[in-house]
């Protein structure tokens, strides 16, 4: 009798023993030379065992980034500051990040690292930089521009891009309009018939990374009917492109018929989609409705909000409230997070403002789990408060905004927001 | 001094005339009301409740030139729309307005009323009869 009881007593010191010790070794690693989170975890809610620290404030608008093994981090700027729009900062031991430099004078929202370059577009065009051997650009005023000549208009402008395993670059080429109308975003104005503009915009054009001047001549239309894309990620997984699409506007506010100010506010959906090459996902002549499962009918091109679209355009992998702007995405490869998160994917939601006099939403970074390259289970806010207070963030009148993602060569998960150009960097720390 | 506003507010009071040019300087509860009631309808969607705009895409209406300066400029953006680059204190604004001439003259003049009365600005009153007289122009 006694001896039972003893054993167990034993076996939860020495485990408690264990604990302690090793909760104390990483402790004394996080405090040596590791990322020390901030005692407000920058100001961001998360989940329980995560930290975050506030790497650096560029204040410019700091949209895509990318991160080195040897703790540089190249950021794309909107718009050029001091004729930089690529900004070059080094990591210190503590995770805190000074400014090293810069260059590229050109705005833009694209940056990738791939195979020994640095990639990076305007609004119009993609060039690459060689990188040394330490990943530092060798020649930053020599870059090779390998895409030109792509067509960008006053909105959704902007040129994300991200390279396969086969020395191709896929670059989203949005479209100037918001649902192909007569009249762009006018009072029940009609689509134009076919939408010529599908042509050379609303879609995923792939180009070959090393080629130089490549434009629409020498590029595939890899998928098409994507009204934009800013967050897009290659799943290693399986293999595969995914997309973040924004979703159309205005349906209340063009067509007050059909759509009152609350389901205009959910619908459509943003949806993520798993691509191959030659899909359609069907802008401007449908949009996807996630509440009620499914393709419908865009009123611009004779939709009556329940008539369902062709089935040849392709279903989104997963569907999320309307107009919280997913401008981030990433599959999370590192070994830093807990299981759940391997080969999952993070989504930044820029934050919505098409859903007045509603209530805006997003301004956080989501997570949705996968298993075997595909979405499984429902998707959770993993990172909140870049807003500051809810009160602002369903104002629209947002502190921070989440634009882009980036993994560290640790695992950490690195975000930018392009309001005050902050760049967060979230680790976990619980053993 | 005193004695002296006291005298003139007398004179306002008393005279007829006096009272009248008084009155077209102060925007009526009820123009204000209707211009509301349109900018909710056809403005806020876009330019929020707050008029604050959108980061990037829709220009904000408080205290800018193009709200409280050259009327006509505003009659005509909201009778046309607008589909060019806009900055506003070094920020540009990049979404496309549609036309709003869809509206009476009566509702653009109360709208623009109520968005130079609103959100912190303080500028005179549109008549219906300026939104008429640039609307004909454009023909």
């Amino acid at each position: 009798m006694k001896k039972s009881v003893l054993i167990p007593v034993l076996l939860s010191a020495m485990v408690f023993i264990a604990l302690y010790s090793f909760k104390d070794i990483s402790n004394s690693h996080l405090k040596g030379n590791g990322p020390i989170p901030d005692a407000d975890n920058a100001g961001l809610k998360l989940p329980e065992g995560f930290g975050a620290l506030k790497v650096a404030e560029l204040g410019a608008k700091a949209r895509h980034l990318v991160v080195t093994p040897q703790g540089d981090i190249y950021v794309k700027l909107a718009r050029s500051k001091e004729e930089k729009g690529i900004i070059v900062l080094h990591e210190s031991s503590d995770g805190k990040a000074q400014v090293t430099g810069g260059f590229g004078n050109y705005g833009g929202t694209g940056i990738y690292l791939k195979d020994g370059y640095l990639y990076a577009s305007s609004n119009q065009e993609v060039f690459r930089y060689k990188l040394d051997a330490q990943n530092k650009v060798i020649d930053p005023n020599k870059p090779e521009k390998i895409i030109t000549g792509l067509k960008a208009g006053r909105q959704h402008e902007t040129k994300s891009l991200v390279l396969d395993n086969n020395g191709n670059v896929y670059v989203n080429i949005g479209v100037n309009s918001n649902s192909c109308q007569e009249q762009d975003r006018g009072l029940r104005s009609p689509g134009i018939e076919g939408c010529p503009l599908l042509d050379s915009m609303a879609g995923i054009w792939q180009f070959k990374a090393k080629e130089l001047n490549q434009s629409y001549g020498q590029g595939v239309r890899f998928a098409t009917g994507l009204r934009n894309v800013v967050g897009l990620d290659w799943n290693q997984q399986n293999n595969q492109l995914f997309v973040m699409q924004h979703g159309r506007d205005n349906l209340n506010s063009s067509w007050p018929e059909l759509y009152n100010e609350k389901e205009s506010a959910e619908v459509p959906a943003e949806c993520l989609y798993a691509l191959k090459q030659g899909d359609n996902a069907g802008w401007p002549f449908m949009y996807y409705d996630q509440i009620q499962h499914k393709k419908i009918v865009a009123p611009e091109y004779g939709g009556d909000k329940k008539k369902e679209a062709d089935s040849k355009f392709i279903d989104p992998a997963v569907a999320f409230p309307g107009h919280m702007a997913p401008n981030g995405l990433l599959f999370y490869t590192g070994n830093m997070f807990p299981e759940k998160y391997k080969n999952g994917a993070f989504i930044a939601f820029h934050g919505s403002w098409n859903r007045a006099p509603e209530p805006q939403k997003g301004y956080f970074v989501v997570f949705q789990p996968f298993k075997d390259g595909k979405p499984s289970g429902d998707w959770e806010v993993f990172a909140d408060n870049f807003a500051g207070t809810p009160e602002k963030a369903a104002a629209g009148r947002a502190d921070h905004r989440p634009c882009g993602l980036a993994q560290g060569s640790d695992g950490s998960l690195y975000v930018t927001d392009d309001v005050k150009g902050a760049i967060y960097r979230i680790v976990y720390n619980k053993k | 001094m005193i004695l002296t506003i006291g005298g003139i507010k007398l004179n306002a009071q008393t005279k007829g005339k006096t009272k009248k040019t008084v009155q077209t300087d102060v925007v009526s509860a009820s123009v204000l009301a209707n211009g509301q009631k349109v900018y909710n309808q056809y403005c806020l969607s876009c330019h929020m409740a707050d008029g604050g705009g959108v980061q990037n895409m829709n220009p904000p209406l408080i205290k800018t030139t193009y709200v409280l300066g050259d009327k006509t400029r505003l009659i005509k953006i909201a009778l046309n729309g607008l589909a060019e680059e806009i900055e506003i204190d070094g920020e540009v604004y990049t979404n496309v307005m549609p036309s709003h001439g869809f509206l009476k003259d009566q509702e653009i003049a109360d709208v623009l009323t109520f968005v130079r009365n609103s959100f912190g600005n303080k500028a005179s009153a549109i008549k219906a009869s300026e939104v008429k007289a640039i609307r004909a122009e454009k023909k």
